[in-house]
């Protein structure tokens, strides 16, 4: 068992991968009374080509496998894992990302039973032709209720508009033409490739005691067999940094018409090390400009083109990334021209010393802040280290970065080119 | 079990705070102004804490304040105002990184400090008048807020049941205050008030986190000392009507598809009883949560809610029961909802359902201390109920309680009214 003290966070970290490739991770927060699991697959929405364990020939699943699989996951031969951990004093969850699907628990008592039972389920899947066709109707229900809420929509109609070919533009949960397809062997294809231990992370923060949770992790590792895994070989095809549809429109029900502007990002050549700093500067940027006190914010509220709705969010991920600027909007033109107009001027605008110093300072307290939250350190750590990335080791990395290398980042970051706007307005 | 480490201080106008812990990164620290709640000054409070966060006298913008904030390392800062019982309550916080994670990096807890007293007695303001823009346009803000109450139903009908319920009591004041007194509210009136508030309202500091207590009491007293003035008799004993033992049922239509059925009980025990405990539980096996009674059987068994639930106002002595069901099914849910009640009342649970439930209580409470503005407001409950109780008190209560207790309790709830917001047909089918 590696042990990693970060002292100027304290925080103290147990890591070891176990014989069958599962990586372990341990943060004991021996202060709280709380403890959060959180059991991640590197398997997502994506995942769609890929050549399967013990095969040597790439395979296309059905939209939606991901989730589907999730969904089923905690469904055994007699009985329904959700009643285990209630029984056991803790609340499960589970989601799947375009990247990701985790398993998670919160609890304050019962910690080892709790965590054998997150990493037995999760490990032990139980699929049937009957099953999965009941899950159809259950999984359409979910897909039709996302096709009546306006802000999914605005999201995915967005990124469908930036990216033409790579699968992030496809449904996390599918559709219901391409759920009907799935079948129980698309489940176990998916399942005994991707939930392989060699490609998932256990990660467990809160009160308990590192060394004999570790051996009660081990042993419950031991216990089980796996094929024997190579590396996973997927397929991504190739993406053009230009926007598939610069403009795109869709009615639906709102009062008050929504309108999203995407930025398309190009990460696929980036190193590790690259890759953090492109993403730190870019939600430092977006934050300094688009935040309630910044610039570009407080120019939007005074012309009144956005209201209380305003949105921003940005996300890298090994071979795609976006940025997303959104808010309800009377004049969606309006809005949609100003933001590009602003987002254009970005790469002529250096930013100044004082500025930049104080978005450093601002980034730094985030993670602090958002450090108190065991569950945000679960997946983020989780996050981080998939991509080879100690999230423990980030500020450093914040303080390091220099006004160069923002303004740098300035003059590439934005072009024309990688603008999509979508807007929904009333039927 | 983790003991809270909480150090009272009674000091120059202020009652300080130090809640000493290790789980955050951050400190945060909340400042309480308490007042009784009073038909004459419930808008007032209600406005105070949208012009306060616009700025103060030395960062009069919201940008310059912002500023200021993202300099303090990306600090947090939020002002509202709330009911608790019939007192009233305006909260600051304000997070800020803790210093020891940042190297080089000494002043940042004292500069939050500072600001904070800047907030509180430096607002916006010249010539004893609130700035007359940021009034205005946050009146408007307020008025919104009074409106938009209408569109969430669950909260308008918990609004209008307490108004029926309560009337007369004090109680039964909106929290966000009257539109009609807003335009009486002048720049002026407004910062007489506020200066009056400030000066007497009992002031309450909070400090969260892994800081040393000495250095942080100098600062906090040489930045938010008072006169010693006479702050308002604290203690409000709730003014509860004499219950005349009838129900009242009131009934209102709108256009709706879903019905809200609340009904609000008296529970003649409160946080300052020694059987505040066996209320808890007993509340937790009647409708505290998806295990309890009314979730099993107003939901699970007979599909008539898509949520059943208890919550309690344990300052005021209140139970509030909520649903939303079918406008058709009104009269079978409230039967099957007072069926609960009287299983309660006639011991109708198992000793398993009551180990569980108390298990549910306490873990529900060790979570809540696991989060930083949730122990402040456990802890707050004590001030407010001029009640000495430790959150390991609280703990050991409710693990204490016994069957007889939970029963003696539900046989001291009474049913008081019954609001029913449905459909203007009455008999729309979902």
């Amino acid at each position: 068992m590696n042990k990693q003290v970060y002292e100027e966070i304290s925080e103290t970290l147990y890591t070891k991968k176990m014989d069958n490739g599962l990586t372990v991770l341990l943060l004991p927060r021996p202060e709280m009374a709380k403890t959060y699991g959180l059991f991640t697959t590197n398997y997502g929405s994506i995942d769609q080509t890929f050549t399967p364990i013990g095969s040597d020939e790439a395979v296309t699943v059905p939209e939606g496998v991901a989730h589907f699989l999730e969904h089923k996951l905690f469904e055994k031969k007699d009985r329904d894992v959700f009643a285990d951990f209630g029984k056991q004093g803790a609340s499960p969850n589970a989601y799947t990302s375009f990247t990701k699907t985790a398993y998670l628990f919160s609890a304050t008592n019962h910690i080892e039973k709790n965590v054998e039972t997150l990493l037995d389920f999760v490990q032990d899947p139980y699929f049937s032709e009957e099953s999965v066709e009941k899950e159809k109707g259950i999984i359409a229900q979910e897909i039709k209720m996302y096709d009546d809420q306006p802000d999914w929509q605005s999201f995915m109609g967005t990124i469908k508009s930036m990216f033409k070919e790579h699968p992030v533009n496809i449904d996390i949960a599918g559709t219901v033409d391409s759920i009907h397809t799935i079948t129980k062997d698309d489940l176990y294809t998916c399942y005994n490739t991707f939930y392989h231990p060699e490609n998932m992370i256990f990660f467990l923060a809160g009160n308990f005691d590192p060394s004999s949770m570790m051996e009660l992790i081990e042993a419950n590792q031991n216990a089980k067999t796996f094929q024997k895994m190579d590396e996973i070989k997927r397929q991504f095809p190739e993406e053009k940094m230009e926007v598939a549809k610069p403009e795109a429109r869709q009615t639906m029900s709102v009062s008050v018409p929504k309108c999203t502007i995407g930025i398309k990002d190009s990460v696929s050549t980036l190193t590790k090390n690259e890759f953090l700093k492109r993403e730190l500067l870019q939600s430092m940027v977006m934050d300094h400009y688009f935040s309630k006190g910044g610039d570009f914010y407080q120019e939007l509220y005074q012309s009144e083109l956005i209201d209380d709705s305003f949105f921003y969010e940005t996300n890298l991920e090994r071979n795609f990334g976006y940025t997303l600027i959104g808010s309800n909007a009377q004049k969606p033109e309006a809005f949609s021209s100003k933001v590009k107009e602003m987002l254009l001027s970005t790469r002529n605008n250096d930013l100044a010393e004082d500025d930049f110093s104080r978005m450093k300072k601002k980034k730094i307290g985030q993670l602090l802040r958002a450090m108190n939250s065991l569950e945000f350190i679960a997946s983020k750590y989780t996050h981080y280290h998939m991509l080879g990335i100690d999230f423990f080791n980030i500020i450093p990395e914040i303080q390091a970065l220099t006004l160069e290398d923002a303004n740098g980042f300035l003059k590439e970051w934005i072009s024309e080119q990688q603008l999509a706007v979508h807007v929904i307005t009333g039927e | 079990m983790e003991a809270v480490e909480e150090n009272v201080v009674h000091t120059d106008g202020l009652n300080l705070h130090f809640i000493h812990n290790k789980k955050y990164k951050t400190i945060n620290i909340v400042v309480k102004l308490k007042a009784s709640l009073e038909r004459d000054t419930i808008t007032k409070r209600a406005l105070l804490p949208y012009i306060l966060q616009q700025g103060t006298l030395n960062y009069p913008g919201k940008k310059e304040l912002q500023r200021k904030l993202d300099d303090l390392y990306g600090a947090v800062l939020s002002v509202d105002g709330s009911k608790k019982g019939e007192q009233h309550i305006i909260s600051f916080r304000l997070e800020v990184p803790n210093e020891k994670f940042i190297p080089d990096e000494s002043k940042i807890v004292e500069e939050s400090i500072s600001l904070l007293s800047e907030l509180l007695f430096n607002p916006n303001a010249e010539n004893d008048a609130f700035n007359q823009k940021v009034v205005k346009r946050e009146k408007d803000t307020l008025k919104q807020k009074i409106h938009a109450i209408k569109d969430d139903k669950m909260s308008y009908a918990n609004m209008r049941l307490i108004d029926e319920m309560c009337k007369g009591e004090a109680y039964a004041l909106h929290v966000h205050g009257y539109q009609e007194d807003l335009e009486e509210i002048t720049p002026e009136n407004l910062y007489t008030y506020y200066k009056k508030a400030i000066s007497e309202d009992q002031l309450d500091v909070y400090v969260q986190g892994d800081f040393d207590e000495e250095t942080l009491k100098q600062q906090l007293v040489a930045k938010l000392k008072r006169e010693q003035v006479n702050t308002q008799a604290t203690q409000v004993s709730p003014t509860n009507k004499n219950n005349s033992g009838e129900l009242t049922e009131v009934v209102e239509k709108e256009n709706i598809q879903q019905a809200k059925l609340h009904i609000g009980y008296r529970t003649n025990c409160t946080y300052h009883d020694d059987e505040y405990f066996a209320l808890q539980v007993f509340n937790g096996m009647f409708g505290g949560f998806p295990s309890s009674k009314l979730f099993i059987n107003v939901r699970e068994k007979n599909s008539l809610a898509y949520y059943a639930s208890s919550r309690l106002e344990s300052q005021k002595g209140l139970l509030i029961v909520f649903s939303g069901i079918a406008p058709k099914d009104y009269e079978q849910a409230r039967d099957i909802m007072n069926e609960q009640l009287e299983a309660m009342k006639k011991g109708d649970f198992t000793d398993e359902e009551l180990e569980e439930t108390k298990d549910l209580i306490v873990n529900q409470l060790r979570e809540t201390m696991d989060h930083p503005q949730g122990l402040v407001e456990l802890l707050y409950q004590q001030v407010l109920a001029g009640k000495e109780r430790t959150p390991e008190q609280l703990i050991k209560g409710i693990k204490a309680v016994n069957r007889e207790q939970v029963i003696s309790a539900a046989e001291k709830v009474e049913a008081d009214t019954l609001y029913l917001l449905t459909s203007k047909d009455g008999e729309t089918n979902e």
